[in-house]
């Protein structure tokens, strides 16, 4: 019960900090948007290519979009040892990493969410008749890379070098998300959508998965 | 400050080493601290205070050796969660207000009225009439109530104070020792860190001294506490 207590009040400080200083999402937003123009100025946007391609580059843009979210979640913890005050109050750990990616997940979503009709414009590829399907499979990708993303914040926040590191351990790790939730938006924008439910369903096991070991093996990233 | 009463605990760390790689910041440390006792812990930068308090704390686990906290009365081991803890750095979120803050800290603590516990708090730090601003826009001393009267959320029967006088100007370090000496005079074990004499070490009835990870003196007399604090460069 303490968990999902712990969880809740974290979840609103992280909520409640964001929206105050609009830090994070204003400048991912801002990334985001120009990485999408940028891609679209490659393809002739009424051609067969553009839809091919799209799939692909929309993942790419949010790839980059995490690294830079992810990037400041626990380093911001850092600067008064807040990380510590978590550490003396939570009764499970999890509870520290619960809430942040809760909220990793919930302003990916926010932000691929503000950027799909931009895309949808942009690329010529008709998003809203698909736009539960694609919400879906936004969910399960924007929470794989939350997951994955959140330990390892929480390992380079302690490491030298610790802007290189993020990225670097982060895009390996994620290749498997970001191949499974292309392949499943790609068919979801086809000409004739449907959904692939094998991808889904590989989305949901490593959710899963990763879930578990942060949950098993979490409070070991947190010590100093 | 008036201090709720309290259950007096003790500290016992035996054999303690801690290791960074090959590096040793501790080394077979063994400290018995009484139940009520405000020890100071004295040393250069670097002798290994603060990673004693931190694993005091429970915020470093150490490489060997073992920690236990003592129950005067019943003499049972009892949960580090009785331990309020001070750090170098505030350990407070500049982004909230003095109030949001507390308010945050006391609910995760699981405290029963989270609300009037913080009103309090604020109250005996002085700080009600700033309780909605931000922490970013306090002053040093009012950042250290802020770390005190967070510290104090879960009335803890042991006080650690990391280096708890640092950028304190005059009115602010009689503020913290009168605090201090009601926490010591309600049957507090108090373990903080200290540089040199200050109103706040005249507080402690004992001194350890640490160099390079091992304790090198131990003195309960007042009248040999100033020469451990000033000892080769404190």
């Amino acid at each position: 019960m303490s968990l999902f207590s712990n969880t809740a009040v974290l979840l609103g400080k992280e909520l409640r900090t964001e929206f105050r200083s609009r830090e994070l999402l204003t400048t991912t937003v801002v990334f985001i948007l120009v990485v999408v123009v940028l891609f679209s100025f490659t393809f002739d946007a009424s051609s067969a290519e553009s839809r091919r391609f799209a799939a692909s580059l929309l993942w790419l843009a949010f790839l980059f979009a995490a690294s830079l979210m992810l990037q400041p979640c626990f380093l911001r913890e850092q600067s008064n040892d807040t990380l510590s005050a978590l550490r003396l109050s939570v009764k499970d750990p999890f509870a520290i990493f619960a809430a942040k990616l809760s909220a990793n997940t919930l302003f990916l979503l926010l932000t691929e969410l503000l950027m799909l009709p931009v895309f949808s414009v942009l690329f010529n590829v008709p998003v809203f008749p698909v736009f539960g399907q694609l919400v879906v499979v936004l969910f399960l990708g924007s929470l794989g890379v939350s997951i994955a993303g959140t330990a390892l914040s929480a390992i380079s926040a302690q490491a030298r070098m610790r802007e290189l590191l993020l990225p670097l351990l982060l895009l390996p790790l994620l290749t498997p998300v970001l191949v499974a939730s292309t392949r499943v938006t790609l068919a979801l924008l086809d000409a004739e959508p449907y959904m692939e439910w094998k991808g889904i369903g590989f989305l949901i096991v490593f959710d899963v998965v990763f879930l578990t070991a942060l949950w098993l093996f979490g409070e070991y990233l947190l010590e100093e | 400050m008036t201090p709720a009463a309290i259950s007096p605990v003790g500290i016992r760390f035996e054999n303690i080493d801690k290791r960074y790689g090959g590096l040793y910041a501790l080394r077979r440390v063994s400290l018995e601290i009484a139940a009520g006792e405000c020890v100071v812990l004295a040393g250069r930068n670097g002798s290994g205070k603060t990673t004693l308090l931190r694993i005091a704390a429970r915020l470093v686990r150490p490489s060997s050796g073992s920690i236990t906290f003592l129950d005067k009365k019943n003499g049972a081991i009892t949960a580090a969660s009785q331990t309020g803890f001070v750090a170098h750095a505030t350990m407070v979120y500049d982004e909230l207000t003095a109030e949001e803050n507390l308010l945050l800290f006391a609910e995760l603590l699981g405290i029963a009225e989270p609300a009037a516990r913080t009103e309090t708090l604020l109250a005996e730090v002085g700080l009600t009439d700033r309780r909605k601003s931000l922490v970013r826009t306090f002053s040093r001393g009012m950042r250290q109530r802020m770390a005190i009267s967070r510290a104090l959320l879960n009335e803890p029967s042991v006080l650690l104070l990391d280096e708890p006088a640092t950028g304190l100007d005059p009115q602010g370090m009689s503020w913290l020792a009168g605090s201090l000496r009601q926490m010591r005079d309600a049957g507090r074990t108090v373990l903080m860190s200290l540089h040199g004499e200050s109103e706040i070490s005249a507080l402690a009835t004992r001194a350890v001294r640490l160099e390079a990870g091992s304790v090198i003196a131990d003195t309960q007399t007042g009248a040999s506490l100033p020469s451990i604090l000033t000892f080769a460069g404190a």
